[in-house]
């Protein structure tokens, strides 16, 4: 099956014994995209990754990774495809030089082909420097890094991170988010990445899924997400919120709630109506009016509403 | 599929080369075997090449390095979370397991025909007089062929109860008391039937018993490697990872 999309997945269901990791879970990841794939701990997100890799069974349901059937294609599928797992995988006993040769002959790569693709990955990490040191000896940062160039080695056209920059520093994680923005545009891979540092996916993601207890329970870009998931909001600066320009304001049939802050006034709104008549009421009302906007929830306010909330079902 | 494997195999040896703990528990579990096959020849003199007693070292040594690498295998990836990576390659499961048994038993084999070298060497050192010494072919080719045998069955057992150990340690200690078990209860039995037992071996010769040992150590040899074969599933070494 020649599709658009890389992965493809329709109710997967996995059990290990009384537990149910996955249940009914579906998702389908363009090509070239970056997607996010968002859930609290448990959620059934490494298990997705382990499922897709063929190296976990399913109990039901069907996948598609890259047009093959993980259950019977798992080595077409791993041919093509390049992972940073849970654990970085490094080899500390080994160099960084000698971890990335061992993963470049398991691919196959020649060796002037291999020589020369660990240095084009190397440089821009800043690791070539070091790369005969032992990879145990370094910090964790760079053993990220260095985890990252190994499942970039073969060039795959599917690249799955779970959890790429967790326990990481600020500054160690930006560098990986950098070098896999980088990426997304120089090597127009597809990057399925499980994570719940949302602000990260809000940078990344072209696309995210947020799953929980084993199923998707919201599809979409970034911002649609926050669109749809929040309720729309305005904030308005000023002074002179009065108790009975409050009262007004509530009175009116668009507005679902309004609290004021220290010095601006949050107004929640039934629908994306238009603001320029409860400014005017504002206004008539006493209140001297200096910034009006409208606010987004944050990706964070809207992955918690949406996995912490009531069933989905 | 044999590049694979030698891919798998250029990991462990370097694996095994760069790490300085199992290097020296390595070397230290050598020392004694090693230590059997210099000091007996000297004592024994010319009558070492046609004792049971190469047999008996290579077989010791064969136990000892097999038992101290191959527990490494799947649950020293797996205690240093490397396991998993190596599973998402596309490596063949085969290659995988084919690769960590084969460096176990290469290196224990090798080091049983080093033993036998160096003992025919010192045998001829401290026996020399009509000639050069060497082995009868009963004695030679049963220690390397019991050698080899001994190394694929500890390694085959080894793999199966390395695949299922958390821990390199438990890994140890369930390996070495699937081989304890099995000694104590022959030795109980030999105890309990010493005449009988006596009798039978009297019964035939040595050539005979080593011959029919080699082949019962063939036969469960190919019965652990089929099933091993058979049986290997990444997502069995997955769970619970």
């Amino acid at each position: 099956m020649r599709t658009q999309m890389a992965i493809q997945v329709q109710d997967l269901i996995c059990d290990f014994g009384a537990v149910r990791a996955l249940n009914g879970l579906s998702l389908q990841v363009p090509k070239g995209s970056v997607f996010g794939f968002l859930g609290p701990n448990g959620a059934g997100k490494t298990t997705t990754i382990r499922l897709l890799l063929g190296l976990l069974e399913p109990t039901a349901g069907r996948a598609q990774v890259l047009g093959f059937d993980p259950r019977h294609q798992a080595h077409e599928i791993r041919k093509r495809t390049g992972a940073l797992l849970e654990h970085t995988g490094i080899y500390e006993h080994l160099s960084a030089e000698d971890n990335l040769t061992f993963y470049g002959r398991v691919w196959r790569l020649p060796a002037a082909q291999m020589r020369a693709r660990i240095r084009e990955l190397l440089v821009p990490m800043g690791l070539w420097d070091r790369r005969k040191d032992l990879a145990g000896t370094w910090s964790r940062g760079m053993k990220q890094k260095l985890a990252l160039a190994r499942t970039l080695l073969h060039r795959p056209q599917l690249i799955l991170l779970d959890e790429p920059t967790a326990g990481l520093d600020a500054a160690a994680a930006a560098a990986i988010r950098h070098q896999l923005q980088a990426l997304a545009v120089r090597e127009q891979v597809t990057i399925l990445m499980a994570t719940h540092n949302l602000p990260e996916a809000e940078t990344l993601c072209h696309q995210v899924a947020v799953v929980r207890a084993g199923r998707v329970i919201a599809v979409g870009r970034p911002d649609q997400l926050r669109t749809q998931a929040s309720t729309p909001r305005v904030q308005v600066v000023g002074h002179g919120f009065t108790e009975q320009a409050l009262e007004l304001l509530r009175a009116r049939p668009e507005v679902t709630a309004a609290r004021r802050q220290n010095h601006h006034l949050d107004i929640d709104l039934r629908l994306e109506t238009d603001i320029a008549p409860l400014v005017q009421l504002l206004v008539s009302a006493g209140v001297q009016v200096e910034e009006v906007h409208r606010v987004r929830a944050s990706l964070e306010e809207v992955f918690l509403a949406l996995t912490q909330g009531g069933n989905h079902d | 599929m044999i590049n694979d494997i030698l891919t798998v195999m250029w990991k462990e040896t370097r694996s095994l080369v760069r790490n300085r703990s199992m290097r020296s528990r390595f070397l230290f579990t050598l020392l004694s075997p090693l230590l059997f096959a210099l000091l007996f020849p000297w004592k024994m003199g010319a009558d070492w090449v046609d004792s049971p007693m190469p047999l008996m070292v290579c077989a010791l040594i064969s136990l000892a390095t097999v038992a101290m690498l191959v527990p490494d295998t799947f649950a020293g990836e797996r205690e240093r979370h490397t396991l998993e990576t190596l599973l998402a390659s596309r490596l063949p499961d085969r290659a995988i397991l084919l690769g960590k048994l084969a460096v176990s038993i290469t290196l224990a084999w090798g080091l049983s025909m080093l033993a036998l070298i160096l003992s025919l060497g010192t045998t001829n050192v401290f026996a020399w007089g009509s000639g050069l010494i060497l082995y009868t072919p009963a004695t030679g080719l049963g220690s390397l062929a019991l050698s080899l045998l001994l190394a694929v069955l500890t390694a085959g057992i080894g793999v199966l109860v390395s695949q299922r150990a958390a821990t390199v340690q438990q890994a140890t200690q369930t390996l070495v008391a699937t081989f304890m078990f099995p000694a104590v209860l022959l030795q109980f039995a030999f105890l309990l039937f010493n005449e009988q037992v006596s009798g039978l071996i009297r019964g035939i010769n040595g050539q005979q018993v080593l011959l029919i040992g080699l082949a019962v150590l063939a036969a469960i040899d190919g019965v652990l490697l089929t099933l091993m074969l058979l049986r290997f599933r990444r997502s069995r070494l997955v769970v619970g990872l």
